[in-house]
């Protein structure tokens, strides 16, 4: 065998997978720059010193004999405050200075030019200093403070700290333990970044959207997947929360999706304002977009990458949201690499590490105490695109094993343009009753009481009218009838929202709440109305609209108005009856 | 086995000069190994020469050492791996782009099959284009008229959308097909066509071509035919050879652009079977693990570019096998598209044309392109009243199917006239004829003014003003009129009822 020299040659290339010799130095999932064009690759296996990589672009052209050379550290992501605002590939090389058509060498991580107003923290020089610790602050767009931490790796006596003045990513702001510590830092991708504590899930991530806040609700740090046949609502859903969630960064990763999609995502946030910092809502969010056609390998990174990104601000003490449409695409970039690798297939061809693949990657979600003490969380939600709808097939059924909340997309509800789709019947939340909990430290001490009849009436509602397909209407007893038409208020008056009206595409947790109770007020008076004697038939020709409508008449923090409807609506049955 | 001594040939013009290498060292399915090659890039184009003089086309799928597998779009067959010469390219599979594909048909890989002249034009792209910068695209908006009342009325087909037809087999797919590419228009902004047909049976090909013809005659249609007896490899390259063609006049000549591709079904056949000759580990139904990001790789050409005029739509026309919708080419399909027109065998049936399933179709993006500037303000609501109440319809259906149509209401009763006024007055149009967006708004208004107006609930008030019913004179609009008077034709616009 040749000797090992700092510049290796490339010896097979079939697609993605390139094979090189020669090369000294390199780690397994370390990254090598292979051919003219410099295109990353990520080495996934090694043996008798020929390195088996994978290219993160097209390697059309390459050739047998080009030159190999290696990065010597495994994928990573450069962060710094360039991030908030921007779009990214999967590898996090910005997508909005890159050129219009992306050919393999057309995207790379540019010199940053930009400055940034560094204010330093008032610290003594000194002072010893452990991961974490604060060592200034940057202002970025919409006045979001950026924090220039000590990293997780370093400690050490402060020696030295930048004065207030604007620096670039590669400039000192300070030196600690004798290493100058940048604006910016590199991390790799694959590894979760450390913290001090994993908290407990306590308070609700509150996303508007009131099937999921009401009835399937999602913990600041918890973790919940979307599955959902095509066109039944996972982007629409994701998107919503990318819009509304109650948190300070949002991180988009669209793996493996439309491009359409993501263009408009980014003319919709830059047009919505942040109510509470008037800026627009693309100032709080990172998008990754690795779209269906761009290379597979780079979506495999993506997902990581987003992570990635969402533990720097949670370190700074941030709560983080990350959304991943799709997951599935993520898991079938998977597969492609370890078929074309030979590795032995399980499921559907899906590789045997899938499942810890999956595992690994939603454990790094969690609420913290950061290494600084400060507490942060990464909240992650995940689309998943079961093939065929299939909900058994390995992505849907592993990661249903993994997540906190399952907020399951029903076809049938898509297709009677029930939206959001989620079904209340293969839906769950693991923290409902700690949200509960911190629902009733809030005063609202309904909360438990109402969701869970209006859960019991939906499942009772669901069994009746399978029962009235086989009988008919009419040989339902009185109460029954209610149950039925309650079940029809609760959908139609609760559950539906639509994202596409002013009103009702954001809901506040008072309306939520109001609009629940106006339902189960007009429940008990119609049920007193035929338990008093007044044929079903009667109550069922009340004209209902105002219950069905309040959600789209009244603002979206008004509750006192969906009260007022319900006590006209109540004074109404009232006289009808 | 065979000598290689590589001798050097090729075109003084050219920058590249291509080795040329005799003999291959093994032939099996479409694929050639070629032994001693030097500075063979993957992917790069090969020249495969007969002794007959005969030359083919391949790709390079990998190259390990000294060693160049090839895949021969047009197959092996008659290859003798002694008696063969192979030249590499040193550039990927490409084509000439310019206008001088218009009004011409070609085959799968961009050859002349109409007599004429081969393409010839100095600049070239390879065709499998490169990935658009998603932070560059422009959201689709306005539609593509298509002068078919279902598909304009409740699934718009818009600028830069990607909309696929699922259909099935002996459904008329290709004539609607065909009539979307015949009649489609922007409006008076520039249009052309590109129609890549895949593995369509000689018949079919010359159904498609003649009802092209004038179409072709303008000038403003490219016909890419790859038909059934074709070789599969070259299957594979034509919806390339057509999407390049298409961003070159979208993209560079400021043209809006829809392509049509049929059938999107044979193309994944063509590329299990190359798959499958590859050896490579087969994913569901023995596809190949990667068709959903080959798929993604021709849908996503489609879309606008910020700052630029054009934009390229896309219609992939595909049947479902066994009209089974969760098979994997139709799945993946839906996806990665923006919506889908679904074909009902049950109406083909019943005679209606085209058979389009309402319910299940959807144009995710009709609302950037129809409504007020783009269509008509009252068209939205005007399409989601329309497929709410074909849904109650349906139900109502559905109850009297299962006990009787003694226990609908009568207001069911009437859904259900409203449901035959559809299809019989907006659906079904003949394979030639092209309404206009206006006709084809009336025609709905018509069809919804069966329905009582106290059934409107999802339109604004305005627009059931201007509309419901006509112009029926004052004082004898029947907002709840008795059952018998729907039983025929309901009122055109204009006529007055009392
Ligand atoms: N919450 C919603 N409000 C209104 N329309 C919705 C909603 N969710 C989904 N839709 C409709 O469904 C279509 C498909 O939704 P999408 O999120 O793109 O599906 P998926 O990502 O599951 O394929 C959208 O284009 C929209 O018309
Ligand atoms: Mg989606």
């Amino acid at each position: 065998m040749s000797e090992l020299t700092d510049a290796g040659r490339v010896v097979r290339v079939n697609g993605p997978l390139v094979e090189v010799t020669g090369l000294r130095d390199v780690a397994a999932l370390d990254v090598v720059e292979v051919g003219p064009l410099r295109i990353p690759a990520e080495v996934v296996s090694i043996r008798d010193g020929r390195l088996t990589a994978e290219a993160f672009e097209y390697t059309g052209g390459l050739r047998v004999g080009d030159v190999a050379t290696s990065r010597h550290r495994p994928l990573s992501a450069r962060l710094g405050p360039g991030l908030l605002g921007g779009v990214f590939d999967g590898l996090l090389r910005p997508l909005d200075v890159g050129p219009t058509w992306l050919g393999p060498g057309a995207l790379v991580e540019p010199p940053s030019v930009a400055t940034w107003p560094f204010r330093p923290a008032p610290l003594d020089l000194g002072t010893l200093l452990g991961p974490g610790a604060l060592l200034g602050t940057v202002s970025v767009g919409g006045g979001f403070e950026h924090r220039v931490l000590v990293p997780p790796r370093g400690k050490g006596t402060v020696t030295w700290l930048a004065e207030p003045g604007t620096m670039g990513e590669d400039e000192t702001v300070a030196i600690v333990g004798g290493h100058s510590l940048h604006l910016a830092e590199d991390w790799p991708v694959r590894r979760a970044r450390p913290v001090r504590a994993r908290l407990r899930h306590f308070a609700p991530l509150v996303t508007g959207q009131r099937v999921i806040d009401l009835f399937f609700p999602i913990a600041h740090g918890a973790t919940a997947a979307v599955p959902g046949g095509f066109g039944t609502g996972k982007t629409m859903l994701l998107q919503q929360i990318v819009k509304w969630a109650d948190v300070e960064v949002v991180v988009f990763v669209g793996c493996g999706e439309r491009g359409n999609e993501l263009a408009d995502a980014m003319a919709d946030l830059g047009a919505l304002r942040d109510p509470t910092t008037g800026t627009s809502l693309r100032e709080r969010t990172v998008i990754l977009a690795n779209t269906s056609n761009m290379p597979v390998m780079a979506r495999v990174a993506s997902v990581y990458t987003g992570m990635t990104v969402a533990e720097y601000f949670r370190d700074m003490g941030y709560r983080v949201v990350v959304l991943a449409d799709s997951t599935s695409r993520w898991a079938e970039a998977l597969r492609e690499f370890s078929s074309r690798s030979g590795e032995l297939p399980a499921e559907e061809g899906y590789p045997a590490s899938l499942s810890s693949s999956l595992a690994a990657f939603y454990e790094r979600a969690a609420r913290v105490t950061t290494l600084g003490g400060k507490e942060g969380s990464v909240t992650l939600i995940g689309a998943v695109s079961p093939g065929g709808g299939d909900m058994t097939e390995p992505v849907t059924a592993q990661t249903e094993r993994y997540v906190r909340c399952l907020w399951s997309l029903d076809r049938d509800l898509a297709y009677a343009r029930h939206y959001p789709a989620v079904t209340w019947r293969h839906s769950f939340s693991l923290d409902d009753a700690t949200i509960a909990n911190w629902h009733a430290t809030q005063g609202r001490t309904g909360w438990v009481e109402a969701r869970a009849r209006a859960l019991s009436l939906l499942a009772e509602a669901d069994r009746l009218s399978s029962v009235v397909e086989l009988v008919g209407l009419g040989a339902l007893p009185a109460r029954e009838r209610i149950v039925l038409l309650t079940g029809r208020l609760l959908r139609e008056g609760v559950l539906q929202q639509s994202a596409l009206s002013e009103n009702d595409t954001f809901c506040s947790a008072a309306k939520q709440s109001a609009l629940l109770d106006m339902v189960l007020a007009v429940h008990d008076k119609c049920l007193a109305l035929v338990e008093g004697g007044l044929p079903a038939s009667a109550v069922e020709e009340f004209d209902l609209t105002i219950v069905t409508r309040a959600r789209d008449e009244t603002g979206p923090d008004d509750a006192e108005g969906v009260d007022r409807l319900r006590d006209e609506v109540l004074a109404r049955i009232g006289s009808q009856a | 086995m065979s000598a290689v001594e590589p001798t050097r040939s090729g075109a003084p013009s050219e920058l590249h000069i291509p080795l040329e290498y005799s003999g291959a060292a093994r032939v099996g399915g479409p694929l050639l190994a070629i032994r001693g090659v030097e500075g063979v890039g993957w992917d790069e184009i090969a020249r495969v020469r007969l002794p007959s003089g005969e030359v083919r086309y391949g790709l390079v799928l990998e190259v390990s050492g000294d060693v160049a597998i090839v895949e021969v779009l047009q197959g092996t067959s008659g290859v003798d791996p002694d008696l063969v010469t192979v030249a590499f390219e040193g550039r990927p599979f490409d084509i000439p782009v310019g206008d001088g594909w218009l009004g011409r048909v070609w085959n799968g890989m961009g050859e002349p099959i109409d007599g004429g002249p081969p393409m010839l034009a100095r600049e070239r792209r390879a065709v499998n284009g490169s990935p658009l910068n998603p932070s560059q695209r422009d959201v689709p908006s306005k539609p593509v008229l298509t002068g078919i009342s279902v598909i304009d009325a409740l699934a718009t087909l818009v600028r830069g959308q990607k909309l696929p037809v699922f259909s099935s087999a002996g459904l008329p797919h290709l004539e609607l097909a065909a009539q979307i590419a015949a009649q489609a228009n922007v409006a008076g902004e520039n249009f052309k066509v590109v129609v890549a047909g895949m593995g369509l049976t000689h018949t079919d090909a010359a159904a498609m071509r003649q009802v092209l013809e004038t179409r072709a005659a303008s000038g403003d249609l490219v016909l890419v035919l790859d038909t059934a007896d074709d070789p599969v490899v070259q299957r594979v390259l034509t919806p390339r050879v057509a999407l390049t063609i298409a961003e070159y006049l979208a993209f560079e000549r400021d043209q809006h652009v829809l392509v049509v591709l049929a059938d999107v079904t044979s193309y994944c056949e063509a590329l299990r079977e190359v798959s499958a000759a590859r050896g490579e580990v087969p994913g569901r139904r023995a596809y190949p693990g990667y068709l959903y990001s080959d798929l993604a790789s021709l849908y996503e050409r489609c879309g606008r570019i910020r700052g630029r005029a054009g934009s390229v739509t896309l219609v992939p026309v595909l049947t479902m096998p066994g009209g089974d919708i969760t098979h994997p080419v139709p799945d993946l399909t839906g996806y990665i598209t923006e919506g889908q027109i679904v074909l009902s065998a049950d109406l083909h049936a019943q005679g209606v044309y085209p058979p389009v399933d309402v319910l299940a179709t959807l144009s995710r993006l009709m609302r950037k392109g129809a409504g007020e500037g783009r269509t008509r303000a009252d068209h939205v609501p005007l399409a989601a009243q329309i497929i709410a109440s074909l849904s109650r319809a349906r139900a109502a259906r559905e109850l009297a199917d299962l006990i009787g149509a003694e226990a609908l209401t009568e207001t069911d009763r009437i859904y259900l006239e409203f449901e035959d006024a559809f299809y019989r007055d907006l659906v079904n149009q003949s394979s030639d004829e092209s309404r206009s967006m206006e006709g084809t708004l009336d025609r709905a208004w018509r069809v919804l003014s069966v329905l009582p107006e106290r059934e409107l609930t999802m339109m604004p008030a305005a627009s059931i003003a201007a509309y419901y019913h006509g112009a029926l004179p004052k004082g004898t609009r029947r907002t709840n009129a008795p059952l018998g008077d729907h039983a025929s034709t309901p009122a055109a616009p204009g006529e007055s009822h009392g």
